[in-house]
């Protein structure tokens, strides 16, 4: 099976298809066709939707939906579990009941939050394709779906992190999880030093979405 | 309809088939062969070696998460002894390690 | 015995340093991921054969193609094998939005 072949120009000539579209920077990919995947993007949605297979509003109300999601849903949980020892065991025994009871849906893949320990530092990464918690972390990062990321992470986890600006003690464990079938992963970090007397809010504000796939850890101050 | 119980508890030494095939298959190609742990039963999941090819009848596999040491997966290894991958494997692609008791 | 692995398997291989340099999607690529979620609601693709699909692009198109390009390509692959949408229709609506004879957005 192969993509359909012909290069296509990657300027649209004097008219624009989408007012809205502009091309993401990435420096690396200048010269491939990315002008006609957008085209075939609209083509096949305008198709579908004549077709009946779903409606202009359900188009619309889905990438609205994806809007919504993003690393401060994950941000909240972790908040919440650093200062309820009920919450943290319950989230880490099963998130799907745990985040609800936060108002947030953790979709239909199961999450496992794994609990990074002073012993035990844990990493995220799916070599195979992106696997990614969607629901409490929105999309994946492109460094994450990245051929450098997804090659190293499993094989040397050390020098990824200090790539990342974070260096473990030699006698900490690394646990890589390879997102590989139907679970996801989030990370659930140690609470900072100089964190203590923060409220939910502000410890939600020191949780990035970097140290919730395992790359960094959080900082207070 | 009932269906058999997972062939591999937790703490289990499994070994993952080595097997190349063609098609798509989610066991990565660095654990074929491997000795690894069963570090938790995920529960049962449709077989994405079927759905991949459009069979709406995909039957359900026992998934589970399986631990290596990392050491044991690259010669070079040059990190803590006690650093390990832990990776989501459907049950038709461990074998008991022979020599262990069922 | 074969060892073969497959292109987009690519656990533990030599690679360079990560670049943590990202792009904020763009509604195009927000459109993709929100076309695979309906398709996948109403039965009629799966991401398995999403993926599956990716992996059958080839390498080169693997590694020059951006990711919801991959996307794209492999889920109208899969649309035309499955006969939801015809070669012919394609082409002439692709033909049509890159002439600017149809507006494009729903």
């Amino acid at each position: 099976m192969n993509e359909p072949a012909g290069g296509h120009p990657h300027e649209h000539g004097g008219y624009d298809v989408d007012p809205t579209h502009h091309h993401p920077p990435q420096p690396d990919l200048e010269d491939t066709p990315l002008a006609r995947h957008q085209v075939m993007q609209m083509a096949v949605t305008s198709l579908l939707i004549e077709k009946g297979i779903f409606s202009g509003d359900d188009m619309r109300a889905q990438v609205e939906r994806m809007d919504g999601l993003n690393p401060g849903l994950g941000a909240r949980l972790v908040a919440r579990a650093w200062t309820d020892h009920g919450f943290r065991q319950r989230l880490l025994a099963d998130s799907k009941d745990a985040a609800a009871e936060l108002g947030i849906d953790t979709g239909p893949i199961p999450i496992l939050v794994m609990e990074n320990t002073p012993e035990t530092h844990n990493l995220v990464v799916c070599t195979l394709c992106s696997c990614y918690p969607k629901f409490l972390l929105g999309v994946p990062p492109d460094w994450y779906k990245s051929r450098n990321y997804r090659s190293r992470a499993v094989r040397e986890p050390r020098k990824v992190l200090a790539e990342f600006g974070t260096e473990l003690a030699p006698d900490v464990a690394i646990r890589v999880h390879d997102s590989t079938a139907d679970m996801r992963y989030m990370i659930l970090p140690i609470r900072p030093t100089g964190s203590e007397g923060m409220g939910e809010e502000e410890l939600a504000g020191l949780v990035t979405r970097d140290s919730l796939v395992g790359v960094a850890v959080p900082r207070a101050g | 309809m009932s269906s058999p119980a997972p062939r591999f508890a937790p703490g289990t030494r499994v070994r993952v088939h080595e097997r190349f095939p063609p098609g798509h298959v989610r066991t990565p190609w660095y654990c074929r062969g491997k000795i690894g742990e069963v570090e938790r039963i995920c529960g049962r999941f449709r077989n994405p070696e079927q759905l991949a090819y459009g069979n709406r009848e995909a039957t359900q596999e026992v998934l589970y998460r399986v631990g290596f040491a990392s050491a044991s997966l690259w010669p070079d290894y040059g990190g803590s002894e006690h650093d390990c991958v832990e990776i989501e494997i459907y049950e038709h692609w461990l074998e008991p390690v022979s020599g262990d008791t069922a | 015995m074969d060892k073969a692995r497959r292109h987009h398997d690519m656990g533990g291989l030599e690679a360079g340093p990560v670049n943590r340099d990202g792009h904020d999607h763009a509604p195009w690529e927000k459109r993709v991921d929100a076309l695979m979620v309906l398709l996948g609601r109403q039965g009629i693709l799966t991401v398995d054969e999403l993926r599956r699909g990716i992996e059958e692009l080839g390498a080169d198109a693997y590694d020059r193609y951006s990711y919801y390009e991959r996307w794209m390509a492999s889920m109208t692959n899969l649309l035309l094998e499955k006969r939801i949408i015809e070669v012919d229709e394609l082409g002439e609506r692709m033909a049509e939005i890159e002439t600017g004879r149809r507006e494009a957005l729903p």
